[in-house]
């Protein structure tokens, strides 16, 4: 085809330039789906209770995802620093995943159960107050805002379209009582996730104030996931250098 | 402009816009070319030694044997294989930490293996501990405790003082590492009316030597060692705490949860004090940190703690 023909015809421009772009995304990305390695089998992983939901989209709303990145990569010093590197397994219901190689703040992959839910809320609310060399912005609001869950069922059967098991039949839960375990699978179910979220926030007082459900006790409820779905004393210390 | 568009020579690609705007088509530079073409030859050699084509379900993975990764996995029952596999980052970060690991191992021994007090007492493990500990003590403590262990008020013990609120013998000190705290203390403001939580507010204050109201204070004790309350059976009758369960020892001038140090006035340390009791609380969280640390860096950081920054009682 001429030169001429492809820069005078619109159509035809758009149509060559898509597939010219994405060549590296089909020959990158694509192959991956059907590789049996890439998505490691390991026990545990499992998606967002509602509160946990709601956190994750309160964390991506204020932007933490700018500074902090989710994703240990396998080099010694992050090894060192932030413990075992991050599976693909561990991120397979994230949409979006919160990976990322930009960091100002540290990786935050592994923060669940480092800190105290005290220390979480009083750290976001001044983080300076806790660590003087912080630049990290203050969140006060987070622990005076309401917790808006009205949409969290929206939010749920969003995520279900994408391939994220949230239940929302009979025959759905149960799969999920097999796949999860009961306590779990009632966590996913789409119809209870108000009452769930209501009692996870209660039973775990994440914002160290019973009075009140707020933003913080979503967000908090997040950060203390972080990494700990996965226990790694279960498996051989080099288990999962063979999914690559 | 159009006078210097005349002068052009070299070849165009014959497009022609707006009467004289023409597009050129100079050679690319001679060296550019040549570096484009080196990409090339470094791919075909990088897929001889690395993983590289997917086919399949499966990848290439390299010339088989030519650029292995031997390595040392520890298995769950704690024996050790040694295993050869195609180059891969996990493969090669289980190199690294092995290589680390055997460096350090035999300080760790060492600490693993000797008591609290030979440890301390030997200087040139010290040095270990005291570098080993600053750096585990400075990712995982600090947030906390501050980075030179001083603590912070309403939030965390000072760790460099002799007072230990969950006792202060190096086996104190690793228990409440391995499984971490929770201090509690039940609310009062159901239990007891306004003026019985001023009266043993004022009690409490004088318990240290603040500034207090004595007849206050004396009705307060009453309360204090009342059954009403019960301040007395966690705090002991002589209001010094108890170490097994974490409560406050009420006469030595230390404060970790109301700030009456901090407050200036007589009523601001009353109104401290009262908030407490009132309220109770329920914050003095500690993680569990057996499950994110190895029992040996427990144990250094133990004496780390013990040695470095306290001094036990």
């Amino acid at each position: 085809m001429k030169h001429d023909k492809i820069e005078r015809n619109v159509g035809i421009l758009i149509i060559l330039t898509m597939l010219a772009i994405s060549a590296g995304g089909l020959v990158e990305i694509v192959p991956l789906f059907f590789i049996k390695e890439t998505v490691e089998k390991v026990d545990g992983v499992r998606p967002y209770s509602p509160l946990e939901l709601r956190g994750r989209d309160i964390y991506i709303r204020e932007g933490c995802y700018l500074c902090h990145s989710q994703m240990i990569r396998p080099f010694r010093d992050e090894a060192l620093r932030y413990g075992h590197y991050s599976l693909a397994a561990e991120s397979k219901y994230d949409h979006p995943f919160q990976w990322g190689s930009k960091r100002t703040g540290p990786d935050l992959a592994r923060v669940g159960g480092k800190y105290s839910n005290d220390w979480q809320t009083q750290h976001l609310t001044a983080p300076r107050s806790l660590v003087p060399q912080s630049v990290m912005p203050n969140y006060p609001w987070l622990s005076k805002t309401a917790l808006d869950y009205s949409d969290i069922q929206g939010r749920m059967k969003a995520l279900r379209v994408t391939g994220v098991p949230y239940s929302n039949s009979k025959a759905e839960f149960d799969k999920n009582v097999k796949d999860f375990g009961e306590e779990t699978a009632k966590n996913l179910h789409i119809p209870d996730a108000e009452k769930n979220l209501i009692a996870q926030a209660q039973a775990g007082n994440y914002d160290t104030n019973p009075d009140k459900l707020t933003e913080m006790d979503a967000l908090v409820s997040y950060l203390q996931l972080l990494g700990t779905m996965v226990d790694f004393r279960k498996y051989d210390d080099d288990y999962f250098a063979k999914f690559r | 402009m159009s006078q210097d568009n005349k002068k052009v020579t070299v070849e165009t690609t014959g497009h022609v816009w707006d009467d004289d705007l023409q597009e050129l088509n100079n050679p690319l530079p001679r060296w550019w070319i040549w570096g484009f073409y080196i990409t090339f030859g470094f791919a075909l050699v990088y897929w001889l030694f690395y993983p590289a084509w997917p086919i399949g379900n499966t990848y290439t993975k390299g010339v088989p044997g030519l650029n292995n990764i031997t390595y040392v996995a520890t298995k769950v029952d704690g024996t050790q294989e040694t295993k050869t596999t195609h180059w891969n980052m996990r493969s090669k970060l289980m190199v690294e930490m092995n290589e680390l690991h055997k460096e350090q191992k035999p300080y760790f021994d060492k600490v693993a293996g000797k008591s609290f007090e030979d440890v301390s007492k030997d200087a040139e493990l010290m040095q270990f501990v005291n570098s080993a500990g600053k750096t585990l003590f400075s990712d995982n403590c600090a947030p906390c405790h501050q980075a030179g262990g001083q603590g912070k008020i309403k939030f965390a013990p000072n760790l460099t003082d002799d007072y230990w609120q969950y006792g202060g013998t190096y086996e104190n000190i690793q228990t409440t590492i391995v499984g971490g705290r929770h201090g509690v203390m039940p609310a009062f403001k159901t239990i007891l009316t306004d003026a019985e939580l001023t009266q043993v507010s004022n009690y409490v204050l004088s318990l240290s030597g603040e500034p207090h109201n004595a007849a206050a204070a004396k009705l307060g004790d009453a309360i204090f060692h009342g059954d009403k309350a019960g301040c007395y059976a966690c705090h002991g009758a002589e209001a010094k705490g108890n170490i097994a369960m974490g409560s406050a020892n009420l006469t030595d001038k230390i404060w970790l949860w109301p700030d009456v140090l901090g407050a200036k006035t007589p009523e601001a340390k009353l109104g401290e004090v009262k908030t407490l009791i009132y309220g109770g609380m329920d914050k003095g969280v500690m993680p569990v940190w057996e499950t994110r640390l190895k029992p040996e860096q427990i144990k250094l950081l133990t004496v780390y703690v013990h040695d470095s920054l306290g001094g036990g009682k």
